[in-house]
């Protein structure tokens, strides 16, 4: 039986689901549900065996499917993703992703901008919470950020005007404005967040971020239920290094919010410990890790599977999951919290496998 | 290639009357009347030669007669104390922010920020010393926008060599001269390969010219990421117009706060001083709760660069022991005290030094 928040979660997920186009996809039967996996390079693949492992132990409702994402070259010379990845995810909806490596000289583009592209992934999801045991000099932070993924800075539009002046094209279009801005009012409203501010540099940008900031506020009017406020990016970023607790939900741009989620993480200890997803159009949602590949620790069995595992927690809960979420979250902080069993970057010496059995063993011991 | 060294320290406008120098002081909004009429009693009390000419910007209207006024004012004086003049979102948006029509109406293309650990205030991080020269003129604030179709918005970023150039040029002199040994490039030159990409081979290129400071860079991401968990490890910083206002916000965060550190802006034959971060602090005006420090500290800046040495190093030690008494901080830092209480108490240090 569902716990009562679950219950009323997934209840708010169908009255939104029958208004708009899902932008959650819960699952509706008990059944065992597919997720795409991509386990990655590098450290990929151990953290991800790492990762089932847990989900087994917790009896999680998953069956994992295996995919590779190395762009190949499609008909018409264009890169794509490999046609059974994106069948896989197409069919699944949801997917987990460990780190992909950059490449360099290999011709095609970052599989992350690939994904994007094919999957419309226009919101970048990363909670930032406080882990008790991992010390960092800011404790209580409980914030989301919100991040447009699909245009602003990031547009790739640049040119040399003469020789010696370049320009780079900063695109904001109303559509992709009030789509973020909807997720994160529809977020902060189905995980029980009480406001939501609107990140912007309205006073310089008057234009294009005054548009943002135009759509965030038309779209706050219909949720009188969440506080909207708007601030500027400097003053964020000076008050969050000095009390982030004032901050709740924060949605904005494609490049304050890349500064602004790395930011945060910063806040909580960095990258190795930072969950993240990427929500795109048609329901389709893909959770990752968004560390390095660390090729240097890759397949010593040192590596921190903390990362990709929260993201997997946070899959869990955007499937309707929470009582599994919670209990594979509290075994894992539970774990760091007693120090007894970390890996090297979290300041112990354990290996990947131990620590990953240490969370299997409190799991079983919790139910 | 050739690149003008078009920097550095040049001479200030020479003190023609009587042996007194004349500056521009803008008012601005929120706090900003409040925390200048401070500085004006703080120097009548020390009686700097200094006389400060008052030019009020009205920030309701749309016309820019008001700002035009001040920046001729500028150029007669040479140098400008001023406070942050407000950006009313109700209008419309060819009404440009009237700071930043300031800043590059004078060329003012170096901003300059020292953030430094002090004494006296509590702060999570210990033993930060970053200096911060941010590109002032272009880049990300070049008001260049415009809507060919309806509801798609372009906005232009600009860098130029010569700019670049011109920064980091200033960068490096700068360290050169503080006896800095490090210099960090900040940029996003793996997502804006032209643009940030030609700020980074500047840098590069000016760094051959300095072999006695070592060079790197780091992507801006990365780089607050660091700045909130080790922030000793940075010394000089160099970076285009918006990292370079995320950059010194953080840092000014991490060191106490919008009320403690000053910020300068030079340009080639004008020179203008403010708080770095600044803030209007609309909320905290009139109440005699903000903090004086950050334009007391601008305004020792500008005495520095008017040679005033000695009245500069007194104010400024005066400051800097007040912060070491708790019990006169302001609210921003935790604390109390009052405005005035904060200013009463520099003097009161002034006057025991001197006699």
């Amino acid at each position: 039986m569902m716990a009562g928040s679950a219950w009323r979660s997934m209840l708010s997920q169908v009255v939104a689901r029958s208004r708009r186009t899902s932008l959650s996809s819960a699952s509706f039967s008990r059944g065992i549900q597919t997720v795409t996996l991509i386990p990655g390079d590098g450290i990929g693949p151990e953290i991800s065996t790492a990762v089932m492992q847990i989900f087994e132990a917790a009896k999680a409702p998953i069956s994992w499917e295996e995919r590779n994402v190395t762009a190949i070259k499609g008909p018409g010379g264009r890169w794509m993703i490999p046609p059974d990845a994106k069948e896989s995810m197409d069919r699944s909806k949801i997917g987990l992703k460990g780190p992909l490596k950059t490449p360099i000289a290999a011709g095609h583009p970052s599989m992350n901008l690939l994904l994007r592209k094919t999957f419309d992934l226009y919101a970048n999801v990363r909670p930032c919470i406080s882990i008790e045991g991992y010390k960092t000099p800011y404790t209580d932070v409980n914030l989301v950020t919100i991040r447009e993924n699909t245009e602003g800075e990031y547009s790739g539009i640049e040119h040399v005007i003469v020789e010696g002046v370049v320009q780079s094209i900063k695109l904001i279009t109303e559509d992709a404005s009030r789509r973020i801005a909807e997720y994160a009012f529809e977020y902060a409203r189905n995980n029980q967040r009480a406001s939501v501010t609107a990140v912007h540099k309205a006073n310089i940008m008057r234009m294009s971020d005054g548009l943002f900031l135009r759509k965030c506020r038309e779209v706050a009017e219909g949720y009188k239920d969440i506080k909207f406020t708007e601030m500027y990016l400097d003053t964020v970023c000076l008050n969050m290094v000095q009390d982030p607790t004032q901050f709740d939900v924060l949605v904005m741009p494609n490049l304050y919010g890349d500064i602004l989620s790395d930011l945060c993480a910063g806040l909580i200890g960095g990258l190795g410990v930072t969950p993240s997803g990427n929500i795109g159009a048609n329901g389709v949602a893909i959770f990752e890790s968004v560390h390095g590949t660390a090729p240097d620790i890759a397949g010593l069995d040192l590596a921190n599977p903390t990362a990709l595992l929260l993201s997997a927690v946070m899959m869990l809960r955007h499937m309707g999951h929470h009582d599994y979420g919670n209990k594979i979250q509290t075994a894992c902080f539970d774990t760091i919290r007693d120090k007894k069993v970390l890996t090297g970057d979290l300041g112990g010496n354990s290996k990947c496998s131990e620590f990953t059995a240490e969370i299997c063993r409190r799991i079983q011991d919790l139910d | 290639f050739m690149h003008t060294r078009s920097c550095g320290k040049y001479d200030p406008p020479p003190a023609k009357y009587g042996g007194r120098h004349t500056v521009t002081l803008i008012p601005g909004d929120g706090i900003g009347p409040e925390l200048l009429n401070h500085v004006k009693e703080v120097f009548r009390f020390c009686c700097v030669p200094v006389d400060f000419e008052v030019v009020h910007v009205n920030s309701a209207v749309e016309t820019e007669d008001d700002i035009n006024n001040a920046i001729t004012a500028i150029r007669r004086n040479g140098v400008a104390l001023k406070g942050n003049i407000e950006t009313k979102h109700t209008m419309a948006p060819s009404v440009k922010s009237r700071n930043n029509l300031l800043r590059t109406s004078l060329d003012l293309y170096a901003n300059v920020m020292h953030c430094q650990s002090l004494p006296g205030v509590q702060t999570r991080h210990k033993n930060i010393d970053i200096m911060i020269i941010r590109e002032n003129t272009e880049g990300e604030y070049s008001n260049l926008e415009h809507e060919n179709v309806s509801g798609v918005v372009e906005s232009l970023k600009i860098i130029t060599r010569t700019n670049s150039l011109r920064i980091a040029e200033y960068a490096f002199q700068l360290a050169r001269e503080k006896g800095r040994k490090r210099v960090t490039a900040v940029h996003k030159a793996n997502i804006m390969k032209l643009g940030d990409g030609l700020f980074l081979q500047c840098c590069r290129e000016v760094a051959s010219d300095y072999p006695d400071l070592t060079f790197d860079s780091m992507i801006v991401d990365n780089t607050t990421m660091q700045l909130v968990s080790k922030p000793q490890q940075f010394d000089v910083m160099v970076m285009p117009n918006l990292y370079g206002n995320v950059v010194s916000n953080v840092c000014a965060g991490l060191v106490g706060g919008p009320g403690l550190v000053p910020g300068a802006n030079y340009g080639r034959d004008y020179a203008v001083f403010e708080t770095a971060t600044r803030n209007t602090g609309k909320s905290i005006a009139g109440k005699n709760i903000a903090n004086p420090t950050a334009m007391l500290l601008a305004s020792c800046m500008m005495l520095d660069h008017l040679k005033l040495y000695d009245y500069a190093s007194m104010i400024r030690n005066a400051i800097l022991s007040t912060m070491n008494e708790t019990r006169l901080h302001t609210a921003d830092l935790g604390g109390q005290g009052t405005t005035s209480e904060v200013v009463q108490s520099i003097m009161r240090v002034i006057q025991t030094t001197a006699s």
